[in-house]
């Protein structure tokens, strides 16, 4: 096996860390090269999740590691989470987005808009990974706009009554419980939706040129019936799915920040080793201009998680600062990924190279979540005052 | 039943290794450090012996400073219960001989039926500790054992790999066992894990908690005197041969005849 990955730390940043923090680091890290990457190319060429490592990941105790211990999880702060998602996604897009929605998008929700039944009966299982969980917000016609959403919610005595379909829904086809969101007439609400109720159904997508190894499944519902007690009682409107999405958009940002740090350290053993015109390659500048603004992206990328994570635990954190770093990592990991297989030359094209895997997974990791020019927009109405993406437009003050 | 298992901080293995100027040193300021790979098989075989007995107690112990606390930790988030350090300056520079002391003495001072260490340290290479240990304590040493069962009877059948077939060594306890490779998977500490061992406790032992003689330990008593560090000599560059492939084999066959003379 080729020598360990090591880490990127130019700027000694492991000193920013606590030594849990560093503990978690390393386990995460370990199980990926032993367990993932081993594997990863095979079912990402087959389009395969690889789901024996969801027992695995429950194992370590990956899903929900925020969570308080009494419902079964880790109680980890976010620096520490982060660094799951890192190391995640230095493995693979599609390992890190299992485990951003089961703990983001299913078990935040279920625990901070949940009753206590719904968390004492989901969270646990959920975080031995007994159960999957998946979130249907994003529709075929409603994406970056979740307030279009026509999926419809109509109470019928003690249920309710779903009507509809949602698109790109990551674990969809193998989730045992989808946290779905509807509109109804007094408003947008979430349901814990059951696999295998009648007129519920969730195909899996087909085609995909990106996260292959990724379960992605539509959710139709033709007047599919849910007890009331399913409803999530905390969450009233959109800004209750819109805070799980922020949850999970800084794990994203941290995974942007591990997919680069694969691309770099597969790029940098590779420029060192290659040789071309009688010596490596690494001693070209255009191949050193490329290796140094990878490293250069990552170190700032790295910094601005962190302390993303400080403001995050200490309760200060804006979402727009979670838009701005979802944009920025994910865009650097995207530049990185590529510039590493332009450095690789034609073996970046294989797959027993990992560059061009992670180049293809960034493309959907940056639309997905809130697209790249959407965050751009929520930070720029942010600083300017004017909303691009909402009528009317008034002037600032105005 | 009760279980020790000692454990060393060592230089990650992939270190590059620096000498200090003199040569008297070595240079460890940018190594990170780790628990020493084999004493992994022995954390895991005394968690093991825990589980499956259904009941115990795994207490890890190390000689070390301070930093030596991190490997302690690692092996309280893999699930040990206890974590004993024997930190002291009199133990600084102590050889296979000191270290065992130490170890012994602290074992002394706490309940065990069994004792796990790694085959050998990954740092000195010396493959002394666990038997100086179990001649210590007065117990028998089975060493590089990849193999494990212990019967009713209290004793421990370790199986141990020997030119051309399998030994089996039946032991009774309280004994040493030295953990080999393959004897074992070592689990990877998990998450809830890392957050229970900051509550788990730590003792520190000073020489005089053991009652030893700072003059018993450390550089002053070591048998073992280190002069000089110094890196091997740099790897000669290759030699090509020129010309057509049958002269090449000639000449490759004659060379590793001639002057290499190993055919």
């Amino acid at each position: 096996m080729a020598s360990k990955f090591k880490g990127v730390d130019y700027y000694r940043l492991d000193d920013l860390l606590t030594d849990e923090q560093k503990m978690v680091r390393e386990t995460v890290r370990g199980w990926v090269d032993e367990r993932v990457l081993p594997i990863i190319a095979k079912h990402y060429q087959e389009g395969t999740f690889p789901r024996h490592l969801v027992a695995e990941m429950a194992e370590l105790g990956l899903f929900g590691a925020t969570l308080p211990e009494e419902y079964g999880c880790a109680g980890l702060d976010s620096i520490a989470y982060g660094l799951i998602n890192q190391e995640l996604e230095r493995g693979d897009s599609a390992v890190r987005s299992f485990a951003s929605v089961q703990s983001a998008l299913v078990m935040y929700p279920i625990f901070t808009y949940g009753s206590e039944a719904q968390k004492r009966r989901w969270l646990p299982k959920m975080a031995k990974g007994e159960a999957v969980g998946c979130f249907g917000l994003t529709e075929p016609d409603a994406g970056s706009d979740p307030g279009s959403m026509t999926t419809r919610a109509v109470r019928d005595g003690k249920d309710w009554v779903l009507n509809g379909a949602k698109m790109w829904i990551t674990n969809g086809t193998i989730a045992d419980v989808a946290v779905v969101w509807a509109r109804s007439d007094g408003g947008f609400l979430g349901f814990l939706v059951e696999k295998g109720i009648p007129g519920f159904s969730a195909p899996e997508m087909k085609g995909k040129l990106s996260l292959r190894a990724s379960v992605t499944s539509e959710l139709v519902f033709e007047d599919a019936r849910v007890p009331d007690s399913s409803r999530l009682p905390g969450a009233k409107g959109l800004a209750a799915p819109l805070s799980c999405l922020n949850q999970a958009r800084y794990g994203i940002a941290w995974g942007g920040v591990g997919a680069a740090m694969a691309c770099y350290d597969e790029a940098l053993r590779y420029a060192k080793e290659r040789v071309m015109f009688d010596g490596p390659i690494g001693r070209f500048q255009l191949v050193q201009d490329k290796l140094v603004r990878m490293l250069a992206d990552i170190t700032q990328g790295q910094l601005l998680v962190w302390r993303l994570g400080q403001m995050k635990d200490a309760g200060t954190l804006r979402h727009q600062q979670v838009s701005l770093a979802k944009m920025q990592c994910v865009a650097m990991a995207r530049e990185a990924a590529r510039n590493a297989r332009d450095i690789l030359g034609a073996n970046g094209i294989l797959d027993e190279y990992g560059a061009m895997r992670h180049m293809h997974n960034l493309e959907s990791v940056y639309t997905y979540e809130g697209t790249h020019d959407i965050h751009k927009l929520v930070v720029g109405g942010d600083i300017t005052g004017f909303e691009a993406f909402r009528a009317p437009v008034k002037p600032a003050g105005g | 039943m009760n279980i020790l298992v000692c454990i060393k901080h060592v230089p990650d293995t992939e270190t590059r290794v620096k000498i200090t100027p003199g040569g008297k040193a070595l240079d460890f300021t940018d190594a990170n450090f780790v628990v020493n790979p084999y004493d992994e098989f022995a954390v895991e075989a005394g968690l093991q012996l825990k589980e499956k007995k259904g009941t115990g107690e795994v207490t890890v112990l190390t000689v070390g400073g301070e930093d030596a606390m991190k490997s302690l930790r690692q092996a309280l988030a893999m699930g040990a219960d206890k974590a004993v350090l024997c930190s002291d300056g009199a133990f600084e520079g102590s050889d296979a001989w000191g270290v065992a002391r130490v170890l012994a003495a602290a074992a002394r001072r706490l309940p065990f039926d069994v004792v796990f260490c790694g085959k050998h340290g990954v740092g000195d290479d010396n493959q002394q500790v666990g038997s100086l240990l179990a001649a210590l304590l007065g117990v028998p040493a089975v060493t590089v054992v990849t193999g494990l069962d212990f019967d009713e009877a209290g004793a421990v059948r370790c199986k141990r790999e020997v030119e051309g077939g399998t030994e089996v060594v039946r032991a009774a306890l309280p004994a040493v066992v030295t953990c080999q490779k393959g004897l074992n998977e070592p689990r990877y500490p998990s998450l809830k894990g890392i957050m229970a061992a900051k509550k788990k406790e730590v003792a520190t032992f000073r020489a005089a908690d053991l009652g030893l003689d700072p003059a018993s330990v450390g550089r002053a008593a070591a048998a073992f005197v280190l002069r000089e560090y110094e890196l091997p000599p740099p790897r000669p560059a290759g030699r090509v041969l020129a010309g057509e492939v049958d002269q090449q084999v000639r000449e490759l066959v004659r060379l590793l005849r001639e002057e290499a003379k190993v055919i």
